[in-house]
């Protein structure tokens, strides 16, 4: 990394140290594991990362990160809508709130909704009525991810909302547009990029979630097992090859996603400018 | 000597920021550093300070060759132009700072302190914040911290760009007094040509990164030592006319010139040097007041000559009475001095158009 | 993944009524629901474990978290804590110094970098040293024969805890860096201040709030990560078990006792969350401050 003369001192310092912690401490685990992969044959890899029970897996952790994701896009919206645009009592307080997933354990997160989930919880019981299973089932693999990856379209929103020109708005009003056509043709675009990235970012989080869902999963093969969880148990099974194979699908599929955040996140700073 | 400046130039990657530049600057002397923005002189401010390093010449402070001396040895005080006052810090802190660096005695930074704040007039302010101060005391605590370690030289960057106008007035009255009591070398950038002339003993004009001209505000504005030094500094009325066998022409007027020169050139004078009369006999040429301004004390006249030339003056208030001139007035006048201040051979660019406009940013200042 | 780290400036929002506001009934409409699906989803659960916790009384409570295992994994989790979060914030210094205060190419790519322990999944982050250090691994051979322990014992588990929590201060620290540019560092260089005096007078006083508030966010997640120190674990009682993994052992043991000393125990760390929130909101204002304060005198300076 070549830096023009600065009359700020360490820079040769901490540049190298950073590099040198991220080096050790990320890239050489990371880039261990992708070597230990790559010494597998292709066939080996193929046949590993897909067996019938990892394509159940992938199904699962795709599928319920991405109804969890929606789901959060769509009441996160909301939330941070309300956060911004109306006051009300405890406002500060609920606004505080939301920050609760990033700050509980997961462990906890997940001990908790599965006690909540299950067939005589708070929440379970009026649940039986209707025939569904909230704990042990592929909807609460959904419940679980809804809660860890609440914050971040509440959090990615926010400052966009605030930052919004209400001037806009008020234009459209008085060019004769209804509320909920303004809301539709001119508020609702310029929130898109920010609700994708808060979306994706919501979806990569789910994506790798391990603590919650085990706790509130019934953990079965081919149903309710998500992918890190079958890491888990190949590594258990002392089935490296096999873990590794997965971990690295897995790992390339974050890599991809912190990609499309950063280029969502240009789009978004694009955007309000 | 106390800042020398020999062949110095400075590269951005590319782009050539500073270009050979030579100057000095003996003991005690307040000097401006002119030009427009953008034009290097800030550069060259940070390169004596040893904020950026110069990519070739050399730099002297008291006669000491500093190239080689980090910005942290130099011993100089510099004031940045956004003051960069430690915002965690009281100003009472902010001024001992370079003190407790030095690692000086607590009781000789207490009198230290004490004698700076009182000589900037920032008594009872000790206790305050940087953002608990008004700009211009902010500005004062920032030359005082740049003073307090006795730098051998006082750098300011834009010292008077982040104030007022109202309160620029009275900052640089007061860092004329400030220099004259401490008599340190002081070297301030300035794009403003007006504060240079009022400020400083010598003007060093840099612009486009190459060096115009240094000289006493008397010096740069009676004596431009070029055609870009003549315009930046005050205002000129500037005619583009036509040279045949040692006479410029332009519209009827008539400007001898000494060489030999045949072709296009351009022709300077102030308005200072523009002569104005009611008696129509008393000059030459035949004008029409076309436009007065009030500049307060001082009038801007608009002489459109009958061959649609415009030419502008000034007077004071007075004399315009006294002449018992009027808009739509007609006048004779003549030109006392005036200046060649460029020609050439080849034919002129075709925007340059017949009728004299002046250029806006000419138009203002003096 | 930075929208972990952005937080909103909250400007005053307009209380009057304007033109092209909704109604008011769709205004409290919107209202219920945010509230209603903040309260069902977050504010619930949390309860939750505090009512779980104390479901067999407060003498049981306290008797659950006497239990020599679970004293044994609340120490644990203290120890990786302090060495894992001092670690990371000595590292988010120096790389909010070298990202901040210099430029140079390749930085969008460095920024990336720091935040890819944030995108990899906590299960992938244990297992990639488990590849290096496990019996199987490429130093399991060597480490066996001198007999070092790193997986299935605490250097495995605190370098796990590490990685997660690499991004907490660097993220903090970097915007906050940016936004209070050069020129203070610059004035102290001035002034004969070396380096490292410019750092400690200067630019730690006046990012402190950002440090700190990194820091907050950093041990949340060091005291209460699961996944991966769960692979380098082992999950020996009384040895490798921090208090996450003693919640999950307790929680998948038979005995409702067993269950409700889960809860117990998960209350700890809930209580933790509870604190960091509260600290994080002082911490948010704050720092918005501190933001205030750094635009400010860039507005002054224009």
């Amino acid at each position: 990394m070549s830096q023009h003369f600065n009359a700020m001192p360490g820079f040769r310092r901490t540049m190298g140290f950073t590099l040198f912690y991220l080096g050790v401490l990320v890239l050489l685990p990371i880039g261990g594991m992708i070597f230990k992969v790559f010494q597998l044959s292709w066939g080996d890899f193929w046949a590993h990362a897909t067996t019938p029970r990892a394509l159940a897996a992938y199904r699962l952790s795709f599928g319920a990160s991405f109804l969890a994701a929606f789901v959060n896009a769509i009441f996160g919206t909301l939330l941070a809508w309300v956060l911004v645009r109306y006051s009300f009592p405890g406002k500060r307080f609920v606004d505080a709130l939301v920050d609760i997933p990033f700050a509980l354990p997961t462990a906890v997160a997940g001990l908790t909704l599965a006690n909540l989930f299950s067939p005589n919880g708070w929440l379970g019981q009026f649940l039986v009525p209707l025939g569904i299973k909230g704990a042990y089932s592929q909807l609460a693999v959904v419940l679980a991810l809804i809660f860890v990856s609440l914050p971040f379209v509440v959090r990615t929103l926010q400052p966009v909302l605030e930052q919004m020109e209400r001037e806009v708005e008020e234009a459209a009003a008085t060019l004769g547009a209804s509320r909920f056509r303004t809301f539709i043709s001119v508020v609702a675009p310029s929130l898109l990029p920010a609700v994708l990235t808060g979306f994706v970012l919501s979806f990569a989080r789910a994506l790798g979630e391990y603590g919650s869902v085990i706790f509130i999963s019934s953990n079965m093969q081919y149903k309710t097992e998500i992918a890190p969880l079958l890491i888990v148990s190949l590594l258990e099974q002392f089935e490296y090859s096999a873990a590794m194979s997965i971990a690295v699908v897995l790992l390339v599929i974050s890599i991809l996603l912190l990609a499309a955040i950063n280029l969502l996140e240009r789009w978004v700073s694009h955007f309000h400018r | 000597m106390s800042i020398e400046l020999r062949n110095v130039a400075k590269q951005f990657g590319a782009v050539i920021a500073v270009r050979g530049v030579s100057f000095s600057i003996g003991h005690g002397e307040l000097v401006a550093l002119l030009g427009p923005s953008g034009g290097g002189k800030t550069t060259v401010l940070r390169m004596i300070a040893g904020l950026e390093m110069p990519s070739s010449g050399d730099i002297f402070i008291q006669n000491q060759r500093v190239n080689d001396v980090s910005v942290r040895h130099r011993n100089i005080g510099f004031v940045f132009q956004s003051y960069a006052l430690f915002k965690t810090m009281t100003v009472f802190k902010n001024i001992a700072f370079g003190l407790k660096i030095k690692k000086w005695a607590k009781s000789d930074i207490d009198f230290r302190v004490a004698e700076l704040m009182n000589l900037l007039e920032l008594n009872g302010l000790e206790k305050r914040y940087p953002h608990q101060l008004s700009g211009g005391q902010r500005q004062r605590v920032a030359i005082a911290r740049a003073l307090a370690s006795k730098p051998s030289v006082l750098l300011l960057d834009e010292p008077f760009g982040a104030v007022d106008a109202k309160i620029r007035q009275e900052l640089r009255e007061w860092l004329v007094r400030l220099h004259h009591d401490l008599n340190v070398t002081t070297l301030f950038v300035t794009h403003d040509q007006e504060e240079a002339m009022e400020v400083a003993d010598r003007i060093v004009i840099i612009a486009k990164g190459t060096l115009e001209q240094i000289g006493t505000p008397r010096e740069v504005y009676e004596q431009p030592s070029n055609e870009y030094v003549a315009r930046f500094i005050g205002v000129m009325n500037v005619l583009e006319a036509n040279v045949t066998s040692g006479i410029a022409r332009v519209g009827e007027m008539e400007f001898p010139t000494s060489s030999a020169l045949d072709g296009p050139a351009r022709i300077g004078f102030r308005p200072y040097d523009v002569q104005v009369s009611t008696d129509l006999a008393c000059y030459r040429y035949r004008a029409v007041i076309k436009h007065t301004f009030f500049l307060g004390i001082m009038l801007r006249l608009e002489l459109e000559m009958n061959s649609g030339l415009v030419i502008r003056t000034r007077m004071t208030k007075e004399e315009y009475s006294q002449l018992g001139l009027d808009d739509g007035k007609e006048v004779s006048l003549q030109i006392r001095k005036y200046r060649v201040l460029a020609s050439q051979s080849g034919p002129l660019s075709s925007e340059v158009a017949y009728t004299y406009q002046m250029p806006p940013t000419i138009a203002e200042g003096i | 993944m930075a929208g972990l780290t952005t937080r909103p400036l909250r400007g005053d929002t307009a209380k009057s009524q304007r033109g092209s506001e909704e109604t008011p009934f769709i205004k409290w409409l919107l209202i219920c629901i945010a509230l209603g699906f903040v309260g069902v989803f977050l504010v619930l659960p949390l309860i939750n474990v505090f009512y779980q916790a104390f479901h067999n009384g407060i003498g049981f409570y306290f008797e659950s978290l006497r239990e020599p295992d679970t004293l044994s994994a609340i120490q644990l989790t203290l120890v990786i804590t302090l060495i894992a979060v001092p670690m990371n914030a000595f590292f988010g210094m120096a790389a909010a110094w070298a990202v901040a205060k210099f430029e140079f190419r390749g930085k969008a790519l460095l920024i990336t970098l720091i935040d890819l322990p944030f995108a990899v999944s906590p299960v992938v982050a244990g297992l990639v040293f488990v590849v290096w250090f496990g019996r199987q691994g490429f130093l399991g051979n060597w480490l066996d024969a001198h007999d070092i322990h790193i997986i299935f014992a605490l250097p495995g588990m605190l370098l796990a805890t590490t990685f997660v929590t690499v991004p907490f201060v660097a993220r903090e620290l970097i915007p906050l860096m940016q936004a209070n540019g050069t020129d203070q560092e610059q004035a102290a260089l001035t002034l004969g201040a070396n380096g490292w005096q410019t750092f400690w007078y200067v630019t730690l006083p006046s990012s402190k709030w950002g440090l700190i508030y990194g820091i907050i966010l950093c041990n949340a997640r060091a005291m209460g990560e699961f996944g991966a120190v769960s692979v380098v674990s082992g999950a020996i009682a009384g040895q490798t078990e921090t208090i996450p993994l003693r919640v999950d052992k307790l929680f998948h043991s038979a005995t409702s006792a067993a269950g409700v000393a889960s809860f117990a125990v998960a209350s700890l760390l809930a209580l933790l969350a509870l604190l960091t929130l509260v600290i994080k909101s002082y911490l948010e204002w704050r720092t918005e401050r501190a933001y205030a304060l750094a635009q400010r005198s860039e507005s002054n300076s224009a």
